[in-house]
């Protein structure tokens, strides 16, 4: 690059560009500048932390003291752990079932919603309502609504003669767990919904037309256009979705504190239970580790599998 | 009163004790009196901070804070109280034991500053001084508050956690009082259930009643966590033993139980849904101060726990240390504050205020009216002296307080009751976590 001076009557004189002018104007360099304070941000919050965790599971900290490195001793003794595998159970489970659900009724809600309704704005910022409100505060109220004495479900279906004893949401282990998959249900289902219908909103109505033309039902409609159109909005959602419900914490520690007998502890609750609460950092930091894998393999899967066809990379079909 | 010198100061103290509380003036020209003559001299400019569980009873609380301005008063030390649930303290002072800094001062649980004894300030001074003055301390407490041969900890007060009753419910089934052999107690709850009001006792994850009765079971019977060298000695029949009676108790409880926290028997004994069950006397407190629930106030009563085959009270009360960190700027201030909580001028009308909610654990406190202006009140008034400490025979370490925060003995009762495991799978899950813990 060279740079012209003017100078006012001489000849004009063309120079090469000094180092530093070319570093000043050099695009790469410049990005990395403006990239600078958000990626301190997050490696300061999101990856040092991380890193800070995974190296404590390989020591034995205690809160009050720091710990050596042991190695693998803490999943050694996590393996043999039967509470240890029991809350990877509850989180497998408590993931798959609860976003299996959330997924159906979200898209379902979300179909709905985008057909024509009156009142579609106010109803659409109703179905948010359940994600907006502080999730301690749902869990407070479910933590009510399942109280084996108080539960307002208990009284009604008493009063309407289907029952006659109080039903024992939160004490007896099956109910427990679909008492808490239900309450994330209702708080999840919003989310799913709304950004599926932001996906289906982007689907273009000509394309429908021409279906319509063809002779095509509704369901062919959207099986063959809606849905593969929605792929990459399902494969975003959905991997959030999994990633909050598999390390919700908020929830089960308002209404069970992992109980009873640790039938609803998933791993995030048992990791600060021994770390926290019980002092032990390294093994609460494997515990907490373990989840990585669990975690990857979800984005993983959703990227492989719905993320990677040729159209959707904006090449063409093959 | 101008004429404030040591003689009338240790004259007015011992007399003080059974007599209750100077107020106002008095207590304030009383205060300065101390802090002149108080061992401990604040630094300059001090300034403390203290994090306290939050009250249980509002009255407790004020007489707290008013104790504090009567302490900054004397000595010109700001004290910043901040309360947190009793729960939640310990994650708080280990936060602040890691990080090294926080408040100066924490008012804990149980054996908190045995979770890092290194962190807290050395205040064997204050101890002694204080047990020589006020009878002793009892045993349990020195326990508590020693690491060693030094003390970390001031054992300020305990709460106490007795069996609550309704005594009308329990009189139809035929038991004037709560019998005091585990056998009887069995029988009694049997009949209650027959009578259709059964009761009942946390097998979730309830810190303190949960913890108080499977605590109670388990050592009643014989069996223990570990012996005194910390060997863990929970596999022994004596524990079968106790998770049988367990079984048999928790068949004639109210169901859900397993779904508990130190909050539910509360609410469930003043809806009239128990008629028996462990907790502080929150509940007679509340029930005194709601003129709806009179009739449950007038209807209920306190005993102490049962004893089991083993022939004496094993019994297991929430106490509350107060520590000061090494990361204090002001030690000084900080032992002085210690030492001032709980002169006799102050404490009585504190535990007064508490309305029988917090035991004492120096024995010239013995005399203060709570324990008989109500005898409803009275049992409670022992608590310090009947309970063993947390982590039973062995040391009150980190150890024992991870074991209890972890709920380790609670999941063995919790799992065993529930039918989730047999007996041995029951001692097997919860002997491998102590194995771990006491490594």
């Amino acid at each position: 690059m060279t740079i012209a001076l003017e100078q006012a009557g001489t000849k004009r004189v063309m120079r090469d560009a000094t180092a530093w002018e070319r570093l000043k104007t050099n695009r790469e360099w410049l990005s990395l500048w403006f990239m600078l304070p958000a990626a301190a941000f997050l490696i300061l919050f999101l990856a040092y932390p991380l890193g800070l965790g995974v190296w404590l599971s390989f020591t034995d900290a205690r809160i009050g003291r720091s710990g050596v490195f042991v190695g693998l001793e803490n999943y050694e003794w996590l393996w043999d752990d039967s509470t240890f595998w029991l809350s990877v159970f509850n989180t497998l489970l408590y993931t798959t079932v609860a976003s299996t659900i959330k997924f159906a009724v979200g898209l379902y809600l979300a179909l709905l919603l985008n057909e024509k309704l009156p009142f579609k704005a106010i109803l659409r910022a109703l179905v948010l309502v359940p994600f907006i409100v502080p999730t301690v505060l749902s869990a407070i109220a479910f933590w009510w609504l399942f109280d084996p004495q108080f539960s307002i479900i208990s009284w009604s279906l008493k009063k309407m003669g289907l029952i006659t004893a109080n039903i024992d949401f939160l004490g007896d282990i099956w109910n427990a767990r679909w008492s808490v998959i239900f309450a994330n249900i209702w708080r999840g289902v919003p989310f799913v919904a709304i950004t599926l219908l932001a996906g289906l909103q982007t689907v273009s109505p000509s394309l429908y037309e021409a279906a319509t033309i063809d002779g095509a039902t509704p369901w062919q409609r959207f099986r063959f256009i809606t849905y593969p159109l929605l792929t990459p909005i399902i494969a975003v959602v959905m991997t959030f979705s999994v990633l909050f419900t598999f390390t919700d914490f908020q929830l089960i520690w308002v209404m069970t504190r992992g109980g009873p007998v640790n039938a609803t502890h998933l791993m995030a609750t048992l990791s600060y239970q021994r770390a926290i609460l019980g002092g032990q950092l390294g093994e609460g930091a494997a515990i907490s580790t373990a989840m990585i894998p669990f975690l990857l393999a979800a984005i993983l899967v959703s990227w492989f599998g719905l993320q990677r066809r040729k159209w959707q990379q904006g090449e063409s079909n093959d | 009163m101008n004429n404030f010198t040591r003689r009338t100061l240790v004259k007015g103290g011992t007399a003080a004790v059974a007599a209750g509380a100077l107020t106002g003036p008095a207590l304030l020209e009383w205060a300065k009196a101390w802090a002149q003559n108080a061992p401990w001299k604040p630094e300059k400019n001090a300034k403390l901070s203290m994090l306290r569980w939050k009250y249980f009873v509002q009255s407790e609380d004020d007489a707290f804070v008013k104790l504090i301005e009567a302490f900054t008063a004397a000595t010109g030390v700001k004290v910043d109280i901040s309360r947190e649930s009793y729960e939640d303290v310990q994650p708080k002072a280990s936060v602040a034991a890691n990080t090294g800094t926080g408040p100066d001062l924490f008012w804990g649980l149980y054996s908190l500053p045995h979770l890092f004894p290194q962190k807290c300030v050395d205040v064997t001074d204050v101890a002694d001084y204080l047990g020589k003055k006020y009878g002793g301390w009892v045993p349990s407490a020195v326990t508590y508050g020693k690491s060693g041969n030094k003390w970390i900890a001031i054992p300020i007060c305990y709460s106490g956690n007795m069996i609550n009753y309704r005594i009308e419910a329990s009189t139809k089934a035929g038991f004037s009082k709560v019998p005091d052999k585990t056998d009887g107690f069995l029988e009694y709850a049997k009949a209650m259930k027959k009578n259709n009001t059964p009761g009942g006792f946390a097998l979730g994850h309830a810190s303190g009643d949960g913890n108080g009765w499977v605590h109670w079971c388990l050592w009643s019977h014989g069996g223990n966590t570990v012996d005194k060298d910390d060997k863990v000695i929970l596999n022994s029949p004596e524990t079968a033993k106790a998770l049988e009676y367990a079984k048999a108790l928790y068949a004639e409880m109210i169901p859900g139980v397993a779904s508990w926290n130190d909050a539910s028997n509360n609410k469930a004994f003043l809806a009239g849904e128990i008629n028996w069950t462990d907790n502080g006397i929150s509940i007679y407190v509340a029930a005194k101060k709601d003129p709806s629930k009179k009739q449950i106030a007038e209807d209920m009563d306190h005993s102490y726990w049962p004893v089991g085959p083993i022939g004496k009270p094993t019994e297991l009360h929430l106490m509350y240390p107060a520590m000061a960190m090494t990361y204090t700027k002001y030690p000084q201030a900080c032992k002085a504050l210690l030492a001032f909580m709980l002169e006799a001028d102050n404490f009585n009308p504190w535990i007064q205020s508490a309305q029988g909610y917090l035991t004492h654990c120096l024995n010239a406190y013995d005399k203060n009216p709570i324990w008989t202006a109500d005898p409803k009140n009275t049992v409670f008034g022992q608590a310090a002296k009947r309970t063993l400490t947390a982590g039973g025979l062995g040391s009150v370490g980190e150890k024992a307080a991870t074991a209890i925060a972890d709920f380790v003995v609670l999941d063995m009762f919790a799992n065993y009751c529930t039918g989730r495991e047999d007996v041995k799978g029951s001692i097997a899950i919860a002997e491998r976590q102590l194995k771990r813990i006491y490594r």
